[in-house]
């Protein structure tokens, strides 16, 4: 009796601690949680605090006069005339025009500056879309200059940054201001254009349509190959030493450093195929190679959840085993397959390490339109921007890393949404 | 249904692979140096965007690498071009000949400053290039002559009475870059050959010469940053009394966070890198293949805009990019040479 109320008494006294203890431990968790939300957020916030500035751009109001004459251009549909044209002294002369004070050959090669020195081939290409535009003269925005740009956006912060500028510039940009003839609006070469060393022209385009076509390729290669992969594995071999050992390696393989594959790509697809360089084929094989093993894992864990009591139904009313994969396993294990497919490709797009070593690493200016086109990737994109002297590709950089960071985000909700949808629990 | 699918997939699959393999290029493909990539990267989109043709493509794989790969053989699988921050080796030279390259084209388009930054927050440097190898060096001279000790040096003051009692520590790039190469060659060997000693070792044993003044110490007074020049100046914002070592055009566009020492009592800018009285600057190089140009159609497009004086000019767009130009006559003659395709004879003087 006096043994049990002892047992009762240390119970009791014991309580508060282990309960004091167990709190403890649950603060641990959250203490854990709240630094990784808080480093996720600082990044966030990094990013988009840098970045956001550029999806917008500078432009200056200036009127333009579609001078047949000086062009040289009888006709707008004269191919080899618009090729020839001056189109940089279009917008030379609206400069001049606009600030008629300046003079002197060294104020004008400044005020020439302010204006991005693509606006040649920008005019060209409005004229072209607008053939009746010439002989007349239309005010247009043109797009700055990135140290304007830079210049512009910091002063309207309030930090004006204005090493770059000489101080008439500084005054013309004023005297812009006051005039309500410059202003920031929605950069759509930043979506619409390929890479430039300009950063005002400058655009991921040409980079999202290569992770595309390096993505589109990978999951055509990867996923069939991984699916029969791990399909056979699981349900035609037979297990002995043989397929544990290819087990272990398809595992092994899954941790192996990304650059690898880049070096194995190099040495067999390119010096032994002769496979060209920075193609989305190439690229599209290397990742393959690399996301193989992730989808087939995650392949074979989504055959093993199929309960075995379906398989035997099946094989109960007389379907042969292929018959039995393919019209009840694999239905029922492709969510789970699916679901592996889109991680695998959302580590795909955002390698770059790989893809170093096989030459995708590169400057490319032209939009690729096929896989046997020179491109480059998202991510690559990025580290070349951040490798760039040029200040307005900071917040370019920024911008980038927004947009594969929202398509990771696409990628990995709908892999939620897809298991979300499609999961049967038996 | 899927039984159907595989031979489908497979089949386009090769297709593709083969209709790719017997494409013949348009693009000129360049590859090479970090320092010269800028430049290059301008003048290929200025000559897409003029031409319509093809824009080329342009690989930072570094000098050596694309020596490489440019050296590998003739055919459109070889790059067409490749830009080096210094001249061609004799060793590279030979290795391009044995593999069947047989003309190579040489431009030297202008120069590159290579500047000792700090933080606009501290106080400016002024050293000298001897300096410079007695703080960075490995080893150093000692008491007596010809004895070389483990560099004891912590402070710059310890190295020089006149400089500031701050810590030695200097943010560069690491061996892999040609930055770093240059900087061992005009930098750490410049100040190395103001001890007559070592200087006189050259001559002697050019082996121990070039290792005595071209190790850095890796004690951690310097530090290596990667080849990123970006993350060099960040760092010196945020530590003014570190010193950091980069390509001139990093410092022409960031004015605003890092000075550059001076060298010699020679201020890092345009005109002082352009005559040549800042210690520091490099020749920057391309090469072409002479027999890929009548083979992939944009490379003398390339090529003509390179050398115009639009894009090389003293006005030109790659000096607004940070490159210095080479003087007017040299130009003038080197333009004319190049276009009149006129490879290396073999007989320059290389090292």
């Amino acid at each position: 009796m006096s043994n049990s109320t002892d047992n009762l008494q240390k119970i009791k006294s014991s309580l508060k601690r282990r309960s004091r203890s167990e709190s403890r431990f649950r603060w641990y968790g959250r203490v854990a949680i709240i630094i990784g939300l808080a480093a996720v957020l600082a990044l966030f916030v990094d990013i988009i605090s840098k970045g956001h500035g550029a999806f917008k751009a500078t432009y200056i109001q200036v009127d333009i006069h579609y001078d047949g004459d000086r062009l040289g251009v009888t006709s707008s549909a004269d191919k080899s005339q618009l090729m020839q044209a001056n189109w940089d002294a279009l917008v030379k002369s609206g400069l001049r025009e606009k600030f008629s004070d300046v003079s002197g050959r060294r104020d004008k090669r400044q005020l020439y500056k302010l204006v991005s020195n693509g606006t040649g081939f920008d005019l060209k290409e409005h004229l072209v879309a607008n053939p009746l535009l010439l002989g007349e003269t239309e005010s247009q925005w043109l797009l700055a200059d990135d140290d304007i740009d830079t210049y512009y956006k910091s002063w309207l912060d309030g930090e004006p940054y204005d090493a770059r500028l000489t101080k008439k510039q500084i005054q013309w940009i004023d005297q812009l201001h006051q005039q309500g003839d410059i202003r920031l609006q929605l950069n759509t070469n930043l979506l619409t254009r390929g890479d430039s060393r300009e950063p005002e022209q400058a655009g991921i385009y040409g980079a999202v349509m290569g992770s595309l076509l390096t993505l589109l390729l990978t999951l055509m290669l990867s996923f069939p190959i991984g699916v029969a992969a791990a399909i056979y594995l699981e349900e035609f071999a037979t297990k002995n030493k043989f397929t544990d050992f290819i087990e272990v390696n398809i595992n092994n393989l899954a941790a192996v450093p990304s650059i690898i594959f880049g070096l194995l790509g190099l040495a067999v697809f390119i010096n032994f195929f002769h496979v060209p360089r920075s193609v989305p084929i190439m690229g599209g094989l290397v990742l393959t190679l690399m996301t193989l093993p992730t989808i087939i894992i995650t392949s074979r864990a989504a055959i093993k959840s199929v309960p075995p009591s379906i398989r035997e139904a099946a094989l109960g009313m007389g379907a042969s085993r292929y018959q039995v994969v393919l019209h009840h396993v694999l239905p029922l294990a492709l969510p789970g397959m699916l679901t592996g497919a889109i991680i695998g490709m959302a580590q795909a797009l955002g390698e770059t390490a790989p893809l170093l070593m096989i030459g995708m690493v590169a400057f490319i200016v032209d939009i690729p339109q096929g896989f046997t086109d020179p491109a480059t990737v998202l991510p690559v994109q990025i580290f070349l921007w951040a490798d760039s002297p040029e200040r307005a590709f900071i917040e370019k950089t920024s911008a980038a890393i927004m947009v594969l960071l929202s398509f990771l985000l696409i990628m990995n909700i709908s892999a939620v949404w897809l298991r979300k949808r499609l999961e049967r629990r038996w | 249904m899927i039984n159907k699918i595989i031979p489908v997939v497979v089949l386009t699959f090769v297709a593709l692979t083969g209709a790719s393999l017997s494409i013949a290029r348009e693009n000129v493909e360049v590859v090479g140096s970090s320092t010269v990539y800028p430049f290059a990267t301008v003048v290929a989109e200025r000559y897409g965007r003029a031409s319509g043709k093809p824009t080329p493509k342009i690989e930072s794989t570094g000098s050596g690498g694309g020596m490489k790969l440019f050296c590998g053989g003739v055919g459109t699988n070889y790059p067409d071009v490749t830009n080096v921050s210094r001249r061609i080796k004799k060793s590279e030279f030979d290795k391009c000949q044995k593999n069947g390259v047989k003309d190579i084209i040489e431009v030297q388009i202008g120069y590159d400053g290579i500047v000792i930054a700090n933080s606009i927050e501290s106080t400016p440097m002024e050293i000298s290039r001897k300096d410079i190898f007695l703080a960075l060096a490995a080893k150093v001279p000692g008491e007596k002559e010809g004895e070389l000790i483990d560099n004891p040096y912590s402070t710059w003051k310890q190295v020089n009475a006149s400089l500031p009692n701050v810590a030695i520590e200097v943010l560069g790039p690491p061996p892999t870059s040609g930055t770093r190469d240059a900087f061992a060659e005009l930098g750490l060997e410049g100040g190395c050959k103001a001890f007559p000693w070592i200087k006189a070792l050259k001559k002697v044993n050019k082996n121990e010469f070039k290792s005595v003044c071209h190790t850095v110490r890796e004690d951690g007074r310097y530090v290596e940053v990667g080849e990123n020049d970006n993350l060099i100046v960040q760092k010196l914002k945020a530590n003014p009394s570190a010193l950091g070592v980069f390509g001139f055009s990093f410092l022409d566009q960031n004015a605003d966070k890092v000075q550059g020492s001076l060298i010699e009592s020679v201020e890092p800018t345009f005109e002082s890198i352009a005559d040549k009285t800042y210690p520091i600057s490099r020749p920057l190089y391309f090469y072409v293949k002479k027999a890929h140009i009548d083979v992939v159609p944009g490379i003398l497009g390339y090529l003509t805009e390179f050398t115009s004086e639009r894009a090389w000019g003293e006005d030109g767009y790659l000096a607004e990019k940070g490159m210095i130009p080479l003087p007017e006559d040299i130009r003038k003659t080197k333009a004319a040479s190049v276009r009149a395709l006129t490879p290396m004879s073999g007989k320059e003087p290389l090292k």
